[in-house]
């Protein structure tokens, strides 16, 4: 239905939709770009290098970076298997299973925060057990890494099923009858060609562990050093230092924007995927 | 620009418009008026008492009250957020608020509070006076010192050290006991009541019949406590004068007064009740 639309529309006028949608675009730039720019515009850079060395910041930087990229692997690690079976199989329960998958994706992050408590606190369901062996999450930098990897899972997952379903199922087949174990084709095929996916997943979900605010201030606490990480650093400076405020969500901005930038840019897609091809072959 | 993106625009701007004017709503028929307080989060129950009493003998006034920690709440009115009262948790953020021109008037001190030290029922460090505090590995959780009850909280730490029968050392102890310094007392008060925090800071006012179930209450001896001293005041860019106006002085009022003291709030001596 859409594909006789769309022939129509490129045979009248180089048309009004066109346009229209072009126009609605710059709008949304505008809108999206607008406190960004503000932001930045707050700040000159000299201030921003000055303000950002001061110890406070480099600490919380360090902690962001350090919980982000633990968060990040532990996702890759936990997701990747977990979108090629929800890609692959079928088995009962998968719908409960997906939604559960999705679910911290459009959980407010304080409720996530608090119903790790429940769970992982001290007093909690399973933190009663973990009590037991001495371990203890909450107001530590490895409950920091907990919320983010709970907030973070459905970013991994998403995009690395969608790369996962859309392999041709012939190159997995011309493996498989070449004589090709599923393990060996998982590894030199399958995972190959989903590479972009697993990149996609990988760079959004470490976007999304270094701006996790709310999970981690309602399960792990705000303590400079062990869990103040750079978002709540921001919200806490907002109160009482602006000009330090600015220059952690313009490092913040920046940090994000580099990441999703150098995602695209990156060709990692193409590389893997032509090797993987030529594995396959 | 064709239908599609016209009516794209036209859609846009109608989901906008409720949100970018709120306070026109308000403000254009005399009948129906909406009294925007800010108040200190630990005058969370007190104040949504006074604003049902004042709704009730104010037909067509809606009180809407905002609760935060103070810090945050003198930030958003930096910011350009529009009230009519602010209920400040010390004269610290009042005076600021105050030499920033947000204020109109003189603030006039309507309530005092007092701190005590709460832990969870099963008390899982073993709390059994305030010295125990200073001991290693108990976890105790305070508010930021951007926020009243925080600042508030190291002073009782300090002053503790100075008090007979306490360590010299016992406020850096107790210090490097803290696990957390949450943004308003409310999360303080939730951290002990969830059993997470071993030990937590806050008002005797926070201390409510829903939170005395889950924890038990040392209170801090006198001499070492700090008497924290609520200022409330009329803010400039308010639209409903005359309505904060009757708030403030519903709350400086006996009944007020009483309200506030049946919350756990010091009354004020000139107009106790």
């Amino acid at each position: 239905m859409a594909t006789p639309a769309v022939v129509s529309a490129r045979r009248t006028r180089p048309s009004l939709l066109t346009l229209g949608a072009w126009v609605v675009g710059a709008l949304l730039i505008a809108f999206l770009a607008l406190p960004f720019v503000a932001l930045v515009l707050r700040i000159t850079p000299r201030e921003l290098v000055a303000r950002l060395s001061s110890p406070a910041v480099i600490e919380a930087l360090r902690l962001s970076v350090l919980t982000s990229l633990a968060a990040t692997v532990t996702v890759a690690l936990l997701g990747v298997p977990v979108a090629w079976l929800l890609a692959t199989r079928d088995f009962p329960g998968k719908r409960v299973f997906e939604v559960l998958v999705d679910l911290p994706m459009v959980l407010p992050p304080t409720v996530a925060g608090f119903a790790l408590l429940m769970a992982f606190g001290r007093a909690g369901l399973a933190g009663r057990a973990l009590g037991a062996f001495g371990l203890s999450l909450p107001f530590t930098t490895a409950g920091v890494i907990v919320a983010q990897v709970f907030m973070a899972v459905p970013f991994m997952v998403g995009p690395a099923r969608a790369s996962f379903s859309s392999l041709d199922p012939k190159l997995l087949d011309a493996a498989a009858t070449l004589g090709a174990r599923e393990t060996f084709t998982f590894f030199r095929v399958a995972l190959p060609l989903a590479i972009p996916g697993i990149v996609a997943g990988i760079a959004m979900s470490a976007s999304r562990a270094l701006g996790e605010f709310g999970a981690t201030i309602t399960f792990a606490g705000n303590l400079p050093g062990s869990t103040q990480t750079m978002p709540l650093a921001v919200y806490v400076a907002l109160q009482s230092d602006l000009d330090a405020a600015v220059a952690l969500s313009v490092l913040l901005l920046l940090m994000a924007f580099g990441l999703l930038l150098g995602l695209r840019a990156a060709p990692v897609g193409s590389f893997w995927g032509s090797r993987a091809r030529a594995a396959a072959r | 620009m064709n239908r599609f993106s016209a009516c794209a625009v036209v859609g846009l701007g109608l989901l906008a418009a409720p949100f970018a004017t709120p306070s026109t709503a308000g403000t254009a028929s005399a009948a129906k008026q909406t009294l925007q307080v800010f108040a200190a989060a630990s005058l969370s129950e007190a104040f949504r008492e006074l604003a049902h009493g004042l709704e009730a003998a104010r037909p067509g006034l809606t009180v809407r009250i905002s609760l935060a920690g103070t810090q945050q709440l003198v930030a958003q009115l930096e910011q350009g957020a529009v009230a009519d009262v602010l209920a400040s948790a010390d004269e610290r953020w009042m005076s600021y608020a105050k030499a920033q021109g947000l204020v109109s008037g003189e603030p006039v001190t309507f309530a005092r509070n007092r701190l005590v030290v709460i832990v969870p029922k099963s008390n899982p460090a073993r709390i059994g006076k305030l010295q125990d505090l200073s001991r290693g590995g108990v976890k105790i959780v305070i508010a930021s010192d951007a926020v009243p009850v925080g600042h508030y909280s190291r002073t009782v730490f300090r002053n503790l050290s100075r008090a007979e029968g306490f360590p010299s050392d016992f406020a850096t102890r107790a210090l490097r006991n803290v696990v957390s310094e949450e943004e308003n007392v409310k999360s303080v008060v939730s951290k002990v009541q969830l059993g997470e925090a071993d030990a937590a800071l806050v008002y005797r006012s926070d201390v409510t019949p829903a939170v005395a179930r889950y924890v038990r209450l040392f209170e801090i001896p006198d001499s070492a406590n700090v008497i924290a001293s609520y200022p409330i005041a009329l803010l400039k860019d308010g639209p409903a004068h005359d309505a904060a106006k009757a708030f403030i002085d519903l709350v400086l009022s006996a009944d007020g007064q009483r309200v506030l003291e049946q919350h756990g709030l010091m009354p004020v001596a000139a107009n106790a009740p």
